[in-house]
């Protein structure tokens, strides 16, 4: 029961906002952890404090027992954190070949070679093959990032993560705007991760989050709301309250009286 | 006939033309053709950081006199050896790119392009002032005939220093081609795409773009020093903000991004200016805004942009 990640009453303050308010947290390794929680609860704040894209104004963030909290982004990134995009941020004049590569060759060391074209680097891109094979997108791997449909962005998007081999691995709604068929091949791809690989999943689609995940957190307005089992959170009734709407108004308007 | 055997057989036709030019135009316009290819390697360092890196830059003008000045001051006072002065130059301008470049580097965009302005416009009063360097705005003249190699005569005659100037040209084109299409400009193109999403697959960025910015300022230190042998006289107005801005116009005509474009560009650019120019009375800056205007609306994607658009569907298949 070793701790992945670790946060320690970490906080992100814009201005007066708390967007993410002392949250405490452990993530254990080879767990499946779903985080969900009502628009602007803080969820995407959160995984871009333990990525590393915003520096947390108060707490600790520990990856793997050492305190990565003003670690910079990139290398959080190659000591073995990913992350995914809520709106997917790839390469887009690149081909699908050329956005994993790109992953591939930082992670092997190479992105400082000069000589060889990096479509020649003949191992790197075999396994860049199969990783675009294993996200439904081998048919095409020369067609530019920017041709893809909404869903295969989806879908390059966990293929770049992945490219980074992280031990890690933070997916920001993989499966929003999918067809029901491709979110079905994601929970797949998910669910055929080794348990070498720690995965931190917001995902507004209840049902996949009660299908991947063993545990659940819920954040609610900046605040860590509960963390349990799935079936332990469906029957909470503070969760219900937070997501159908609260009879008491009083947190989200401190100053109104009732 | 496919796609690439097209190709090929054209660039050996261009190759052959290029070599056989010195036997078939007059000495004035071999001088031209020398400086097209001088000025296509500086529009190819515009190019590295505007088209591929994605910082436009109006500062390669600096970089260009660094190696101008650099390969004139060894020429008269170390030795004539072409290939010396410009690994040089060459070094020495990349030495400097290094201070310069970190200050530019941590902006991007407009800013970028501003700092990089506010380099060049130093790099021109550093030569108007520092006369002891650069002699003023005199001129650095009196610059022997080069060597190319140790061991070589010195070449007097236009069309052996434009061999010369080939030679260096067709190396290092095909340098800055195999650049671009390593892991390294890979990861250029990715920080032009995406910067966040590089920093968030481990690339720090920063460093990245800086390297980038060293090779392209070697790049034009290269081109400043064949730009003396050619010229063989080197003033402030060669480190000046028109040829800065020139460069630039040469790379959006010829197709940001490309290589093969920015060359292409650097001709017309230059051939408008020292030929055309001269049929209208001096107004080879208005013929170049005219140029520019007409680019801009006819070849949104440049010169390049024509080709990539018009054989894309036969390209695909070839590489299919």
């Amino acid at each position: 029961m070793t701790a992945v990640l670790e946060l320690a009453q970490v906080s992100r303050h814009f201005g007066t906002l708390r967007a993410v308010s002392d949250v405490t947290l452990q993530v254990r390794a080879g767990s499946r952890h779903a985080v969900i929680g009502p628009n602007g609860a803080g969820k995407s704040t959160l995984f871009a404090l333990v990525a590393g894209s915003l520096r947390a104004t108060g707490g600790r963030v520990l990856f793997e027992g050492a305190d990565v909290t003003t670690v910079p982004e990139p290398r959080r990134a190659r000591a073995g954190i990913a992350k995914t995009f809520q709106h997917s941020s790839l390469f887009l004049s690149a081909t699908l070949l050329e956005n994993v590569l790109l992953a591939m060759q930082q992670r092997a060391g190479r992105s400082r070679r000069l000589l060889r074209p990096a479509t020649a680097h003949a191992d790197l891109v075999e396994r860049a093959h199969v990783r675009l094979a294993d996200v439904g997108l081998g048919d095409r791997p020369l067609a530019t990032a920017g041709t893809l449909s909404h869903g295969e962005r989806r879908q390059l998007e966990v293929a770049v993560a992945l490219a980074t081999d992280p031990r890690l691995l933070l997916l920001d709604e993989p499966a929003a705007g999918m067809s029901a068929a491709e979110t079905a091949a994601l929970t797949d791809l998910v669910r055929s991760l080794p348990p070498s690989v720690t995965v931190m999943l917001i995902e507004h689609d209840l049902d996949v989050v009660f299908e991947l995940a063993d545990t659940v957190t819920v954040l609610h307005l900046g605040e860590h709301l509960m963390t349990g089992t799935p079936e332990a959170v469906r029957a909470s009734s503070e969760v219900q309250t937070a997501y159908l709407g609260a009879a008491d108004t009083t947190e989200l308007f401190p100053g109104a009286r009732p | 006939m496919s796609a690439p055997v097209v190709r090929r057989t054209g660039l050996v036709a261009l190759v052959l033309a290029l070599a056989a030019a010195p036997f078939l135009v007059d000495e004035y316009a071999i001088q031209t053709m020398s400086r097209i290819l001088v000025f296509g390697l500086l529009a190819m360092s515009v190019n590295l950081l505007t088209g591929v890196t994605g910082l436009p830059t109006l500062g390669q003008s600096a970089y260009f006199g660094v190696g101008a000045y650099t390969a004139a001051i060894v020429s008269t006072s170390v030795t004539d050896v072409g290939i010396a002065q410009l690994l040089l130059a060459g070094a020495l301008t990349a030495a400097v790119a290094l201070p310069t470049g970190w200050v530019a580097v941590r902006a991007r965009g407009v800013a970028f392009l501003m700092i990089t302005l506010a380099i060049g416009e130093i790099a021109y009063s550093a030569a108007v002032r520092w006369k002891d360097v650069t002699r003023g705005t005199d001129g650095y003249s009196g610059i022997p005939a080069v060597v190319p190699l140790p061991g070589m005569p010195s070449l007097q005659l236009d069309g052996l220093v434009y061999y010369w100037v080939l030679a260096v040209f067709l190396v290092l084109f095909v340098l800055v081609r195999l650049l671009v299409a390593s892991p390294f400009g890979l990861a250029l193109r990715g920080i032009r795409d995406n910067e966040a999403r590089m920093r968030a697959i481990g690339y720090p960025t920063t460093g990245y773009a800086l390297a980038g910015y060293c090779v392209a300022g070697a790049l034009a230190g290269m081109a400043g020093s064949l730009y003396v042998s050619v010229q063989r006289f080197v003033s402030p107005g060669d480190a000046g903000f028109e040829i800065a801005a020139l460069a630039l116009l040469a790379v959006i005509i010829g197709g940001v991004g490309s290589m093969w474009g920015a060359c292409v560009g650097a001709a017309v650019v230059i051939v408008t200016r020292d030929y055309l120019g001269g049929y209208v009375a001096g107004r080879a800056p208005l013929l170049l805004g005219i140029l520019f205007v007409a680019a801009v609306y006819l070849l949104p994607r440049g010169i390049a942009g024509v080709r990539a658009r018009w054989p894309a569907r036969e390209r695909a298949e070839a590489r299919a």
